[in-house]
């Protein structure tokens, strides 16, 4: 399991691997919101948590197309199934470094672009507790959406279709929480709810991942 | 370890190709399928891989105990040669890579990019790969595509010398790779083409 997630992470730095995608998006966005909406502080500072879960949801999504397909072309799941780690911890271990490369950096780059979104201070601390909650969640599900459309060419768009509904209620408890948080509220509800949906999906998430992709490859 | 086969019937894309089916292949010894293209070949090595269900039928001795090599060789061009191999070695619990790189002659290319080796030394990679598994019987699917005289001497070698620790190995080839071993001709297998079964989704594949 040490070896796939060695080898993921160091395929995901190299050339070409495609790090940095995810985090390059998210930055565009939330750069770019503050020239559309207008400036207005009080307004941005509203929306901020909104802006930020949002852009983080589809940061991660953008990068899910890669996480299996390349994978499945050159043959690798193929073998990957026949080696004696449990296809279920090898999913676990692809959405864990999914989430190093893209949901990890995401976490990370918030606060800072929560400043140029005028987020107000009490938030910066609910934001980062409800991504570094919620987005471990978004890798696992994304993880099933990849391998429901692994075997499908140009499956990138029926993937967003099929996952984008799962990802719901994690966007709506997270940016809640951040929100809350942001206001000054008590956040500590939408936040136990995130936590709640995330190790469920943690826990039951690579049992489903790995009879879909059973299924795919045979 | 002996790997037999009962009565196995298989389908691709929910079309029956094969069925009754049935072969042994004791320890230390090799099999080799032959069959026109198309004939089932691939379906029925993935199905002993247990990379798909057979239709009915049964596979005995084939738990944990099958390296798999298809046309596609799960190779990284970003990663090298040495990286690659150590990859499959740790997937597989092993840790020597060492004999396998002798053996297909890849010591002098392991610090390149996979993704900067011709077709065929890709290939040997490939097969360098099965000796990292440790696992007792080898299931290859059209071995020798793009490999040279030498190179197939080279895997002809590996085999030889895999059967001879007490392995097996069941290969699907065209050509004449010199080693001893029994043919198994699949062609009066071929299923019935007005049987169709299988579960419905399989027929939208």
């Amino acid at each position: 399991m040490i070896a796939l997630l060695r080898r993921d992470l160091m395929l995901a730095f190299r050339a070409g691997g495609g790090f940095g995608l995810g985090l390059a998006f998210f930055l565009i966005v939330t750069v770019l919101v503050p020239f559309s909406v207008g400036p207005h502080p009080d307004l941005l500072g509203t929306i901020a948590p909104g802006v930020l879960w949002l852009g983080a949801l589809l940061a991660c999504l953008l990068s899910l197309d890669r996480l299996l397909a390349l994978d499945y072309e050159d043959g690798t799941l193929d073998l990957l199934a026949t080696a004696p780690l449990p296809l279920e911890a090898a999913l676990s271990v692809k959405a864990l470094s999914h989430w190093v490369t893209t949901g990890l950096p995401l976490v990370l780059a918030a606060p800072v672009l929560g400043v140029m979104l005028n987020l107000a201070p009490s938030g910066y601390l609910w934001l980062v507790a409800s991504l570094g909650l919620g987005t471990p969640a978004l890798s696992v599900i994304g993880t099933f959406g990849a391998a429901l459309t692994v075997g499908i060419k140009r499956g990138g768009l029926l993937m967003s279709l099929l996952v984008l509904p799962l990802y719901v209620p994690t966007l709506i408890f997270g940016a809640e929480a951040a929100r809350r948080g942001a206001m000054g509220l008590d956040a500590t509800t939408p936040l136990t709810l995130l936590a709640g949906i995330t190790f469920g999906t943690i826990a039951l998430m690579p049992f489903a991942s790995a009879a879909v992709l059973r299924m795919t490859l045979r | 370890m002996t790997l037999r086969v009962t009565d196995l019937a298989v389908a691709r894309g929910g079309v029956p190709v094969l069925d009754g089916v049935s072969f042994a292949v004791e320890q230390g010894a090799a099999l080799i399928l032959r069959g026109p293209n198309g004939a089932g070949k691939t379906t029925l090595l993935r199905c002993i891989a247990g990379l798909q269900p057979p239709l009915s039928g049964q596979i005995d001795g084939a738990e944990e105990t099958i390296a798999y090599a298809g046309h596609a060789d799960g190779l990284k061009a970003m990663l090298s040669v040495r990286e690659n191999l150590t990859f499959w070695a740790q997937v597989f619990g092993q840790r020597d890579i060492s004999d396998a790189l002798a053996a297909y002659d890849l010591e002098p290319l392991q610090d390149r990019l996979a993704g900067t080796l011709s077709a065929g030394q890709k290939r040997r990679l490939g097969l360098a790969r099965l000796m990292v598994t440790g696992r007792p019987i080898w299931v290859l699917d059209e071995p020798t595509v793009s490999l040279d005289a030498a190179a197939v001497g080279l895997f002809a070698a590996a085999v030889t010398a895999h059967l001879g620790a007490g392995g097996t190995a069941l290969i699907a080839t065209h050509i004449d790779l010199g080693l001893k071993a029994h043919s198994f001709d699949i062609t009066p297998f071929r299923a019935k083409p007005s049987q169709r079964s299988g579960a419905s989704d399989e027929a939208f594949l």
